[in-house]
C-alpha cells in the first residue's frame, strides 16, 4: 500500500468522521486482481466449493479478459469490515475506492436491514463463510464429493427461498395445538350451554391437536428442509444450515442494492470534493472514475434498455440531500430499504430528468418505448428485487408418508414457473428428501400444473 | 486494530494463499468433470456423429454447453418490460439489445448460452464403451495355437524400477522394523520386485470377418451406419483382445477382401447377391483361418435387399457358415424400409437363429441404434471356457 494513499485515507476519514459518517473500523486489504474476480464471483473471499460457482468464475473470466467489466472493490460489512481493493487500481482510482468504502461502512452499520442481518449472523461474516468452508470441506473428506454435491446441489439452488423476516433463529413448530373452540352462536346452543346444571362446555379440556406440518406455507424452505426432512443425516442438515446462514447475510446486500451503491458514491463523490488535501491532478483523475463509474448506460449511445443502479442511486440520494438537507439523508439511510426508497423518492421529476421510460420487448425482438408514467417505472425497477429475486415457492404440506408438497404462488408471480428449471430443481430436491416431492405451479396457458419425483 | 481502520498489508509477509491456489479454477475443473460423465453418459448418441470415423488415434472434440445450476424462476414473460434511459417516447422503436441478459446483475441469468469444447480420446471412449461388452461364445479351441507369455510370478530382491511392488516392500518394511526398533524406515534389502515368468497359454484365437452390402441400394445414410457399426466394433475388440483378426469383405454381385482402411472408404455400384461375400468368408476360412483353430465370428451388414435369385444360394452359404461359426450376427440398415428386419435377408438369419442359436440380428434405423445392436450383440456374458 502506497504511502501517499495512507496518508489520504486517513484525511479522508476525518473528513467523513466531520460529516457525520459512522462506522465500524475497516482493514483494507489490497489483493491480486484475480483474487478480486473470485470474490465477486463467490460473493465472499471464501466460501463452500461447488461446481457452479466454476461456472461463473469461467464467465467473469471471459468478460475479464473482454474488458467488460472491472471490479475496484468489494466491501464486506462487520465489525470491522473488510474492503479489498484491487491491486491494479491507480492511486487515483484507489482514493475514490476508499472513499467509496466508507460509504459502504456507514451503510452497513446504520441501515436497519443490515443491522439485523448482522445482529443474526454476526459482525464476523468473513470469518463465519470460511468456517462454514472448511466445515464443507471436512464433510468431502468424511463422505465424499458426490453425496456432499448433491446436498448443495438442493440447498443452492433454494439459497434465495428464506424468510428474512421471521429471522435466523427459529424455533421448531409447537408439536400440538389447542383444538379451537367452536363459536356456536345460535340461540339454541347459547341456551343449552347455560343450562343449570350441566357443566359448561367452555370449561372442558380442550382437546389437543397435532400440528399439521407445516401449520401454514412455509417461505422459508432451507429452514423447513434442514428441521423437516424426513431422512436427512445430521451433517446434511448442516449444510443446509450453513447455507442459510449465508443468505442471510445476502439478503440485505440483495434488498438494499440501489441504496446502499448510491450511498458510497454519493460519498466518495463529495469527500473528494471538499478535500483539499488532494493535489488537483489527482483530484480530477478521481473524478474522472467517478464519472466513468456511476455513468448511465445511455451515455454513449441514444438510449439504454438497463439503468446503471449506481448512477439512479447517485441521483436518488443526490435529489434528497438537495431537497431535505443531509439529516433527512441520514434518517432514510438507516429506515429504508431499496422498495420505499425508490417509491418515495424517485419523483416524476427526477424520472425525466433522467430520461427514464418504460419499455416492452415484442413477439418480433423488436423493443417498444411505453411510457414515463412514475408508478409504473417504479414498479417495473422494482420488480425483480420481490421475494430476494425468485419466485414464491413454499412448503404446503408433508404427507404421513413423508412426501412434500411445495406450492407455487403464481397468483402473485404473475406467471407459472419455467418447468424445465423446476424439473431440475425437484431432481435435486428429491435426492435430499428422499420421499415423494410434488410441485405446484400453472403452465404457459395458466392451467393447473404439478411436477412430480417419487 | 480496534479504534481505526487500517490497512493490512502483506508486503513482509511473503506471498499469501490466494496467489498460489485458485478456488474459482478448482470448482470449474470440477465441473468439467460433471461434463465429462455427462458426455459418458451420452455416448450412443455421440458415437453416432460420422465426423468421428476416419480418426481412428486421434482425439474426438464434442461441443458440449456449460452446465447450468438450475434455480426456480418464473417463465419468460410474454413481452417482458423494462427500464431504460435516454431519449425515447412513447411508441418508439428502439434497436433490439444485442445482449439479452444485460443488466440482469449477480443472478447469472443465461449461463447455459455458452459453448465449449471437451475433448475425449476415442481410447477413453472405447473404453467406456466396452467395459461390460464381450464376444458371444468364446472358446479355448481344442489343439489350438498356444502362446508364450509373461506372467507375474513371485517377487526377487533385483529388479527393476518399474517393476518396484511398493506395497510388499512396504510389509517387509514392517516386518523388519517390528524387530529391529532402531532400524531405519526403508532399507535396500526391504525392497521386492515383481518377477516376471514366461508360461504357455491356451490362447482363444479369433478371427472376425465384417461383411458389407455395398450395392446401389445402399444409400448413402445406409453406408455410414454400417461403417460407424463395424468402426466401433473393430476399435472395441481390439481393446479387448490380444489376438484377433480382423478380415473385411465388401460386396455388390461380386466380393472382394479388403484392408482396414480401404473398407471404411468402399463405395460400389451394382445389385447385390450376398451368397457371394458368405461364399468369400467361407474361402478365406479354409485358406486361412482354420474354424478348428479360431473362434470364427461373421457380422455382415446390409439393407436386406438382395435378389431374389440368389436366395437359395444364400440360404446354403449361410447354414455352412452356420456351421463353422461361433457367431453370426446380421445388422440390417433399415432407415428406408417400413418394416424392420422385414426383408427376406433377415428371414434367412432368422432361420438360422432357430438352427444354431448362435446368431443374431439388429436393426440400424438411427444413429443411436448402432450403440444399441452392439449392446445386443456383445453383451452376453463370456461362455466359461471348456
Amino acid at each position: 500500500m502506497s504511502g501517499s494513499l495512507q496518508g489520504y485515507a486517513g484525511r479522508l476519514e476525518t473528513l467523513a468522521h466531520e460529516h457525520g459518517l459512522d462506522y465500524y473500523p475497516v482493514q483494507f486489504e489490497e489483493v491480486p486482481s484475480s483474487f478480486m474476480m473470485e470474490i465477486a464471483v463467490y460473493g465472499l473471499p471464501v466460501r463452500m466449493p461447488h461446481w457452479s460457482f466454476g461456472v461463473r468464475y469461467i464467465h467473469q473470466l471471459v468478460q475479464h479478459r473482454m474488458g467488460h467489466s472491472r471490479l475496484f472493490e468489494v466491501v464486506f460489512p462487520g465489525n470491522p469490515g473488510h474492503a479489498y481493493l484491487a491491486g491494479n487500481n491507480s492511486l487515483q482510482e484507489n482514493t475514490l475506492v476508499t472513499a467509496h468504502v466508507l460509504g459502504h461502512a456507514d451503510f452497513a452499520k446504520n441501515n436497519s436491514l443490515f443491522k439485523r442481518s448482522q445482529e443474526q449472523v454476526g459482525y464476523r461474516i468473513v470469518e463465519r463463510a470460511a468456517t462454514h468452508a472448511r466445515q464443507i470441506g471436512g464433510a468431502v473428506e468424511l463422505y465424499g464429493q458426490t453425496r456432499v454435491e448433491q446436498v448443495l446441489d438442493a440447498a443452492l439452488a433454494l439459497e434465495a427461498h428464506i424468510d428474512p423476516f421471521q429471522g435466523l433463529r427459529r424455533e421448531r413448530y409447537p408439536q400440538y395445538v389447542d383444538a379451537t373452540r367452536t363459536a356456536r352462536g345460535d340461540p339454541f346452543h347459547q341456551r343449552f350451554e347455560n343450562l343449570p346444571g350441566g357443566t359448561l362446555l367452555a370449561d372442558a379440556p380442550l382437546e389437543r391437536l397435532r400440528t399439521p406440518i407445516p401449520p401454514s406455507p412455509e417461505r422459508d424452505l432451507l429452514w423447513f428442509i434442514a428441521e423437516y426432512s424426513p431422512e436427512l443425516e445430521d451433517w446434511e442438515r448442516d449444510i443446509f444450515r450453513a447455507v442459510r446462514e449465508e443468505s442471510f447475510y445476502f439478503y440485505p446486500v440483495f434488498a438494499c442494492q440501489i441504496m446502499n451503491e448510491g450511498w458510497a458514491s454519493y460519498w466518495h463523490a463529495r469527500l473528494l470534493r471538499e478535500a483539499d488535501f488532494l493535489p488537483q491532478n489527482e483530484y480530477l483523475d478521481a473524478l474522472k472514475t467517478h464519472s466513468d463509474v456511476v455513468r448511465p448506460h445511455a451515455a454513449e449511445q441514444q438510449a439504454s434498455l438497463a439503468i446503471n443502479h449506481y448512477h439512479l442511486g447517485f441521483a436518488l440520494w443526490e435529489a434528497i440531500v438537495e431537497e431535505h438537507g443531509v439529516e433527512r439523508a441520514f434518517a432514510i439511510r438507516a429506515e429504508d430499504d431499496d422498495f420505499s426508497f425508490v417509491r418515495n423518492h424517485l419523483t416524476q421529476d427526477l424520472a425525466e430528468e433522467l430520461k427514464l421510460f418504460r419499455y416492452e420487448q415484442t413477439n418480433d425482438g423488436s423493443v417498444r418505448v411505453l411510457d414515463h408514467d412514475i408508478h409504473a417505472l417504479r414498479e417495473t425497477v422494482l420488480a425483480p428485487k420481490y421475494n430476494f429475486g425468485a419466485p414464491a415457492v413454499l412448503a404446503k404440506h408433508i404427507a404421513h408418508d413423508g412426501s412434500l408438497t411445495l406450492h407455487h404462488q403464481h397468483e402473485t408471480d404473475g406467471r407459472g414457473l419455467d418447468l424445465d428449471r423446476a424439473e431440475r430443481v425437484l431432481d435435486y430436491l428429491h435426492k435430499v428428501w428422499r420421499r415423494p416431492v410434488t410441485l405446484e405451479t400453472v403452465d404457459s396457458a395458466g392451467q393447473p400444473k404439478a411436477i412430480s419425483r417419487s | 486494530m480496534t479504534e481505526s481502520s487500517g490497512f493490512v498489508d502483506h508486503a513482509g509477509t511473503g506471498r499469501q494463499w490466494y496467489d498460489l491456489f485458485s478456488r474459482g479454477a478448482r470448482d470449474w475443473l470440477r465441473h468439467n468433470d460433471k461434463v465429462r460423465a455427462a458426455v459418458r453418459d451420452q455416448l450412443p448418441e455421440l458415437i453416432a456423429g460420422s465426423d468421428l470415423l476416419p480418426r481412428p488415434d486421434s482425439t474426438v472434440q464434442v461441443p458440449v454447453r456449460f452446465l447450468e445450476h438450475a434455480r426456480l424462476r418464473l417463465r419468460d414473460a410474454q413481452q417482458p418490460e423494462g427500464v431504460g434511459q435516454g431519449d425515447g417516447k412513447p411508441g418508439d422503436k428502439l434497436a433490439a439489445p444485442t445482449e439479452p441478459g444485460a443488466g440482469s446483475g449477480a443472478g447469472g441469468d443465461g449461463e447455459g448460452g455458452f459453448q465449449f469444447v471437451l475433448e475425449l480420446k476415442i481410447d477413453d471412449i472405447v473404453d467406456w464403451l466396452w467395459e461390460e461388452l464381450n464376444l458371444p461364445n468364446l472358446k479355448v479351441k481344442a489343439g489350438a495355437v498356444r502362446h508364450d507369455d509373461y506372467t507375474r510370478e513371485g517377487w526377487s530382491r533385483r529388479g527393476v524400477r518399474s517393476r518396484l511392488d511398493r506395497r510388499r516392500s512396504l510389509k517387509e518394511a514392517i516386518k523388519r522394523r517390528a524387530v529391529q526398533r532402531q532400524g531405519p524406515a526403508f532399507s535396500n534389502d526391504d525392497l521386492r520386485y515383481q518377477q516376471l515368468a514366461l508360461r504357455r497359454r491356451p490362447a482363444t484365437e479369433a478371427v472376425v470377418y465384417f461383411a458389407m452390402d455395398v450395392s446401389s441400394s445402399m444409400t448413402e445414410h445406409d453406408r455410414q451406419l454400417a461403417k460407424t457399426f463395424f468402426f466401433w466394433v473393430v476399435q472395441g475388440l481390439r481393446r479387448q483382445y490380444t489376438h484377433i483378426e480382423p478380415v473385411f469383405v465388401a460386396h455388390t454381385v461380386e466380393a472382394w477382401e479388403f484392408a482396414e482402411a480401404e473398407f471404411f472408404q468402399v463405395t460400389g455400384s451394382g445389385g447385390t447377391v450376398a451368397s457371394t461375400a458368405f461364399r468369400k468368408v467361407l474361402d478365406i476360412a479354409s485358406q486361412r483361418y482354420d474354424p478348428g483353430r479360431f473362434n470364427t465370428y461373421v457380422f455382415y451388414a446390409s439393407d436386406g435387399e438382395n435378389f431374389s435369385q440368389d436366395h437359395d444360394a444364400a440360404a446354403a452359404a449361410l447354414a455352412e457358415l452356420g456351421g463353422v461359426a461361433n457367431y453370426i450376427g446380421y445388422v440390417e440398415t433399415a432407415s428406408r424400409a417400413q418394416q424392420p428386419l422385414g426383408t427376406a435377408t433377415a428371414a434367412l438369419f432368422e432361420q438360422l437363429q432357430a438352427a444354431t442359436g448362435a446368431a443374431g440380428r439388429h436393426a440400424l434405423s438411427t444413429p443411436e441404434s448402432v450403440w444399441d445392436a452392439i449392446r445386443a450383440f456383445f453383451s452376453r456374458p463370456v461362455e466359461q471356457a471348456a
